[in-house]
């Protein structure tokens, strides 16, 4: 199962390396990291997706906690948090395929933010779930480049 | 120091350390670090042991924190200064001491650039430091001190590096004494949970074949008498890992050794046969466990540790008590003195473990060739300093004969890189050991291969008057990587023969120390004597015999019951 760690950190430099480090010494794979300012600006708030049948969770959290610079994990449960992840995916679009690829957009909710005559550019936010949707149905156009931001969660209530 | 005072960085730090009550650190300088050592020459309170080797100045700082039991400091200038560290800094990191290693940083404006002896030291020891600060502001100074000593003494210890670069000795501020402490990220759990303290003690109680497996946690937080406490309460069997021996005295009836790869016969069968496994300050490493699978296999398991990442890393405990050894044996101690226990529920162990006691000893033979035997030394060094020396190890054959020979009675007796097994630890630990324990008889035993790794230290302790003993047990071999080309690899003695060496007597007589050589066992004695009456640094060249093995010993990755040299095989010749 995935897990979605939300991480509290002090706003101090090599805060993300001491992270990143720690994660590749102790062998854990990170599927996606996401970080930037909490509403604290002395503390940073990163959000980590980790396969949790990989690794014992228990000990990434414990090792985590280790940092000096780190100040409170959470653990998000899928059934209570909101997650999101923003993707930004250039397809190929000649000719009659353009109409396809936006009608897809348009059941995605994604937007066109670019466009020249050979491709489109999609934006579109949603969880780690949507993004594969979409990118799998795009394939078969010719998909050029994806960018992703890495999901950023946050507990319910 | 009186509040407020104008100074420049480099004095602000001196009076910093003072303040954290440092009085004295192990260095060698170097271009960025001369405003630091140029404050150093009128410290009044703070003394510097110069070492000849970065390396030395770590390991001094380790041997003085294990064996006093306070932050060692060391420094070293940029770049190979820095680097040259680093194998102590991991050496301190493995064996959770407290260390502070200050090392001196190219000015601000020129990190990043490359410049004249510059390393990202803070990035290259990322993964072997506890925390790690790179000071940007002389200002931020006093405080990163205070936090760094704060966060190397307390919950789990270790190394601490600040990185400092010169212009930040340069700048000028109005240094206060902090008092105060910021780390909303780092609260260490001190008392364990009293729910679990008193599972533990009903488990305590019931159990029919308990053992206590100590390890080095009970040493760094000075649990010693609640652990002697709660063993004689209960009755409970002794045994200690390499870094935690001396935690408990091995004079006692109770006790029965180390247990793991080179431990007692009786410790091993122990935790083999016991029901109940109270696991202190100890963290279930695979030299001592040998296959983790089939260790201690039918007993329920009590951890107690104070860092919460090593209760159900290797082993998952039925009872995890995350908290200060000294604190939660002593609660543990007050909870059994209010429950009713009887003496008979665990005699029959008791009794067992005594009869294996006397039937399988540590045992050697003498060598046939009429050579000495090593282990006869150790016990010569136990009977001439009378269980009282500080013995300091090197890395290999010698550091297990010396963990097995020599008898241990009161805590950070035994000083030794156990985690990292840091060759060239021995000589400048025992000078750091001697400088912090001056009324010991400190004594270094090491073996030729390791002691030529710093030797060059020798100066240090002549310089310094630092009167250490070092007892190489010379065999010319690299004896242990031999022992397993020898048991494991057909004797295929690959790279490991160096009987090209110095003469170790002329070598010592070099530097200015005294030296000795012994080949028979009557001289061992005398030597010994001549030694630690000279009050001199001395080096005692003992020749012994080449190809002696330790046992017994369990493969890695065996269970702990397949010695070689243990009971399964009596009878049957070593192989």
């Amino acid at each position: 199962m995935k897990h979605t760690l939300s991480v509290l950190v002090e706003n101090k430099p090599g805060v993300l390396t001491r992270v990143a480090g720690l994660f590749a010494r102790r062998g854990f794979n990170i599927d996606s990291l996401a970080v930037g300012e909490s509403e604290d600006p002395g503390l940073s708030r990163i959000t980590i997706t980790i396969d949790g049948e990989q690794h014992p969770m228990d000990q990434v959290t414990k090792q985590l906690h280790k940092l000096i610079n780190v100040v409170k994990i959470r653990d998000l449960e899928p059934q209570n948090m909101v997650a999101a992840e923003l993707l930004l995916v250039k397809v190929s679009a000649e000719g009659d395929k353009r109409s396809e690829i936006l009608q897809i957009a348009e059941i995605f909710k994604a937007k066109i933010v670019d466009v020249d005559r050979r491709a489109v550019t999609l934006r579109v936010v949603g969880t780690n779930d949507k993004l594969e949707a979409l990118i799998a149905l795009l394939k078969p156009f010719g998909v050029l480049e994806i960018v992703r931001t890495g999901t950023i969660a946050i507990a319910r209530g | 120091m009186t509040p407020d005072k104008r100074m420049k960085g480099a004095q602000a730090l001196v009076a910093a350390l003072e303040d954290e009550g440092c009085d004295v650190m192990f260095g060698f300088p170097g271009g960025v670090a001369i405003p630091f050592y140029d404050a150093l020459y009128d410290a009044k309170n703070l003394r510097h042991v110069l070492v000849r080797h970065e390396q030395g100045a770590a390991h001094a700082a380790d041997g003085y924190a294990r064996a006093t039991g306070r932050v060692g400091v060391c420094t070293s200038t940029s770049g190979p200064g820095a680097t040259n560290l680093v194998t102590g800094i991991a050496t301190a990191y493995l064996d959770s001491v407290p260390l502070v290693a200050i090392t001196w940083q190219v000015r601000s404006d020129l990190i990043g650039t490359d410049a004249f002896q510059e390393a990202d030291v803070t990035g290259i020891t990322l993964p072997i430091v506890k925390h790690s600060y790179l000071v940007k502001d002389t200002a931020e100074l006093p405080r990163v001190v205070h936090e760094a000593f704060h966060i190397a003494s307390t919950g789990r210890p270790g190394p601490v590096l600040i990185d400092i670069p010169v212009d930040v000795a340069l700048g000028e501020i109005n240094y206060r004494k902090v008092d105060k402490l910021d780390l909303p990220g780092y609260k260490p759990t001190v008392m364990g949970h009293i729910r679990q303290v008193r599972a533990a003690a009903r488990a305590i109680n019931e159990a029919e074949r308990p053992v206590l497996y100590v390890g080095g946690g009970v040493i760094s937080s000075g649990a010693a008498p609640e652990l002697l406490r709660l063993a004689e309460l209960r009755r409970l069997p002794v045994t200690t890992t390499l870094m935690g021996l001396g935690a408990f005295p091995e004079t006692h009836e109770l006790s029965m050794g180390m247990l793991g790869m080179h431990g007692t016969v009786t410790a091993n069968y122990a935790v083999h046969e016991c029901d109940l496994l109270i696991a202190v300050g100890a963290r279930f490493d695979d030299r001592v466990t040998g296959k983790l699978k089939a260790f201690a296999p039918h007993a329920r398991v009590i951890h107690i540790d104070v860092d919460p990442a090593e209760v159900g890393k290797n082993v998952t405990p039925l009872i995890p008590i995350v908290g200060d050894a000294k604190h939660v044996l002593a609660a543990l101690v007050k909870e059994l003195e209010g429950l009713e226990w009887s003496p008979e529920r665990t005699a029959a162990w008791l009794a067992r473990i005594a009869q294996r006691k006397r039937e399988h000893p540590l045992s050697y033979e003498e060598p046939a060739d009429g050579t000495l035997a090593p282990q006869c030394v150790i016990e010569a060094i136990d009977r001439v300093t009378e269980h009282d020396a500080v013995i300091v190890t090197d890395v290999g054959q010698h550091q297990m004969w010396a963990a097995q020979y020599y008898t241990y009675t009161f805590p950070r007796q035994f000083i030794s890189s156990g985690g990292l097994g840091t060759m060239g630890y021995g000589l400048p630990a025992s000078i750091g050991a001697k400088v912090g324990r001056p009324d010991k008889t400190v004594i270094d035993i090491s073996g030729d291969g390791g002691f030529q790794m710093t030797m060059q230290e020798l100066a240090t302790a002549v310089n310094g008057d630092v009167p250490v003993v070092v007892c190489i047990l010379n065999n010319q071999y690299l004896g242990m990587v031999r022992q397993w080309q020898d048991l494991f690899w057909r004797k295929r003695y690959s790279f490991t023969c160096v009987e090209v060496q110095p003469d170790f007597v002329q070598l010592a007589e070099a530097f200015g120390a005294l030296g000795l050589r012994v080949t028979t066992k009557d001289e061992v004695e005398p030597a010994l004597r001549e030694a630690i009456a000279s009050q001199r640094p001395t080096v005692i060249d003992f020749r012994v015999a080449r190809e002696e093995n330790v046992y017994p010993m369990v493969p890695a990755g065996s269970e702990i019951t397949e010695m070689i040299g243990g009971p399964a095989e009596r009878g049957r010749k070593k192989p």
